[in-house]
């Protein structure tokens, strides 16, 4: 369950200030599937930063299952980054260095669990996401579609309540871009909450409730009568 | 995050840049390298000078004419006026005194020797039969001055000087003649080589009168005394002061130098050279250190993205530092392994090309190196650590 109340966050460009969310009043139930769609610049990355606590509001509240988490410390936040939220992002944002394996593994060492219990589950989801040929393979060594399936498969290894995606198929083509969504709404299938910033109006019209934003503001809101 | 899994993680990172990795565990390794191997040399032109110094004898006290203006410092006693000579009566009173093992007296200088057809100049030694065991010294052949022999017209020959002039015969029981005097040929030194620049394969050394008479003098160069033990050697000292006080109508005009106070002297002198090349090898470390820093802090402005990523994933700014911190740390911990492992290789080179040198790194040297250069490591990384844990998550994903 999330809650946007009175949100607002300005950026300055020297003298300027760029109004990147003005005013937000948003409320998302579990386990709804939301898309969110809208010109360049518009305010929809901002939105979802805010919602993943990546970044903070300069004015509003934000709860997230009834609890306040813009007054949350860093460490509170991030726990919460770890346990709650999984990001998707456009570029992948896998570390060059590591393997796919080791990649989807990330946030279960950041956790804290242990080796063998990370192993299982990383094989859990390399078997479910079709990675298993390419576990040992460096980002570098993947299509753009095997790409964005680790990073989903990181974004889902701590089993999120929310999944915030940010224009997750504007690398790929057409096609694979479709069985990235076909994932994503998987997952949703299963009770998450699936946030998704798309540019592709077709893409887009799949989720159940579509918002529109310009100039920082949610123009429409639509929930489609079959929820 | 776990400790286990920050190191593995910042181990990994380590590997992944081999190169980065390479330069600075070698920055490191080369400053705890030169630590070690610099003192290692320090230490062991210490411990050559102390073998060389206590190799000329064992409690050792030498009495010399005239008055040092502070005790101890036997360079105002080389350049004072000697109001005073030294007799050969003042050396057996000092003989006399229960402290003292044995003396003898000890005059210098120069004279031809000549054999045969041979003829070349010699420094001369007059003393008594105790100069050779008082000064370390050992009679390859004969005796000098045997018991009950008394002070007839003997000479002993350093090893060279023998071998030059009687190559082919026994030089003991042989004729020589040195200045104007014939002498017999008791015996023949142990060859030694050099000590203290004074090598004892090319004196001759004869009875102290002999000498006397051959140098128209009465008075004695030194008078050398070994004390009974080494906790004899500051009372032995007193006592020397003392008498020769007492003799010589009340005034202090004599100096008595002890081998030991030299000998400490010496060793603080080089201790303290030795820590100050130290020093200066510690110095490379900082410069080390410098690039660490340097190194960490481009780290961290290539890996930004990763930083952001890291923290969107949900790592807390303290898992950041630490996994920078934990890099540093084990990139400056291989350095100083290394840095340890090539100061012992280098040490044991040096060793083998200078054998007379002992030149082991102390340990005190090679701790105080790897603790310097894991608290460079340390403080070095504190900067870029904090940097990344700083950075904005949203500006850091921005980056490519
Ligand atoms: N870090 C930033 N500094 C300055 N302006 C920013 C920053 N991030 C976003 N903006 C501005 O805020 C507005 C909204 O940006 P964004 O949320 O990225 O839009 P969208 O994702 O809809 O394209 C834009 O005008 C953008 O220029
Ligand atoms: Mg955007």
């Amino acid at each position: 369950m999330i809650r946007l109340t009175a949100i607002t966050r300005t950026f300055h460009m020297g003298e300027q200030a760029v109004y990147a969310l003005n005013d937000i009043n948003l409320q998302i139930a579990s386990g709804e599937y939301v898309s969110i769609m809208g010109p360049s610049g518009s305010g929809k990355s901002t939105l979802l930063n805010i919602l993943g606590l990546l970044d903070k509001p300069d004015s509003g509240c934000y709860e997230l299952d009834e609890k306040r988490v813009t007054d949350l410390s860093e460490t509170e936040q991030a726990q919460i980054r770890r346990e709650k939220i999984g990001f998707v992002f456009q570029s992948f944002h896998l570390v060059p260095r590591l393997t796919a394996a080791e990649n989807i593994e990330l946030p279960l060492t950041l956790s804290g669990i242990p080796s063998e219990q990370r192993q299982i589950r990383v094989n859990e989801a390399l078997q479910a996401f079709e990675l298993k040929q390419r576990a040992q393979h460096r980002p570098a060594e993947l299509s753009g579609g095997q790409r964005q399936r680790v990073a989903i498969a990181r974004a889902t290894i701590m089993q999120p309540s929310v999944i915030l995606a940010d224009e997750p198929t504007g690398n790929l083509d057409h096609q694979i871009g479709a069985e990235v969504m076909t994932l994503l709404e998987n997952l949703h299938h299963r009770g998450t909450t699936l946030i998704v910033v798309t540019h592709d109006r077709e893409l887009g019209a799949r989720a159940h409730r579509q918002i529109g934003m310009r100039d920082g503001k949610i123009l429409t809101d639509h929930t489609d009568d079959a929820g | 995050m776990t400790l286990v899994d920050t190191l593995q993680t910042s181990f990994k990172a380590v590997l992944s840049y081999r190169l980065r990795s390479l330069l600075i565990i070698l920055a490191m390794a080369l400053g705890v390298a030169a630590v070690v191997m610099l003192t290692a040399l320090g230490d062991g032109a210490r411990n050559y000078v102390i073998n060389q110094f206590s190799s000329i004898g064992t409690n050792l006290l030498v009495v010399l004419p005239g008055r040092a203006e502070t005790s101890g410092s036997f360079l105002g006693a080389v350049l004072g006026q000697t109001p005073r000579d030294l007799t050969l009566k003042d050396a057996q009173l000092i003989g006399r005194l229960p402290q003292v093992r044995r003396y003898a007296p000890l005059n210098v200088g120069e004279a031809e020797l000549s054999a045969a057809n041979r003829l070349r100049a010699v420094t001369v030694l007059g003393s008594n039969a105790n100069l050779i065991p008082i000064r370390h010294m050992k009679l390859a052949q004969g005796s000098f001055m045997a018991q009950g022999a008394g002070s007839n017209a003997q000479i002993v020959l350093g090893a060279k000087i023998a071998k030059e002039f009687f190559p082919r015969t026994q030089a003991v029981g042989q004729r020589i003649r040195l200045g104007d005097s014939r002498f017999l040929v008791s015996g023949v030194l142990m060859s030694q080589g050099e000590t203290m620049g004074f090598n004892t394969d090319e004196i001759v050394i004869i009875p102290i009168d002999y000498a006397q008479t051959m140098f128209n003098t009465t008075s004695l160069f030194r008078i050398l005394i070994e004390a009974k033990s080494h906790s004899e050697i500051e009372p032995a000292k007193q006592a020397v002061l003392a008498a020769m006080k007492q003799s010589h109508d009340g005034e202090e005009d004599i100096t008595v130098i002890t081998q030991d106070a030299i000998l400490s002297t010496f060793d603080r002198i080089l201790q303290a050279l030795t820590m100050a090349v130290a020093g200066i090898a510690a110095i490379s470390l900082i410069v080390a250190g410098i690039l660490v820093m340097n190194v960490m802090l481009v780290a961290v402005s290539q890996r930004t993205a990763e930083i952001g990523l890291l923290k969107a994933i949900g790592a807390t700014s303290a898992d950041i530092r630490r996994l920078f911190f934990a890099e540093a740390v084990l990139l400056s911990m291989a350095g100083a392994i290394l840095g340890f492992l090539l100061g012992q290789c280098g040490s044991l080179m040096l060793r083998l090309a200078f054998p007379q040198l002992p030149a082991w790194p102390p340990a005190w040297a090679t701790i105080t190196g790897i603790m310097v250069a894991l608290t460079t490591g340390v403080l070095a990384s504190i900067l870029p650590a904090s940097k990344a844990a700083k950075l904005d998550a949203v500006n850091a994903l921005g980056k490519k």
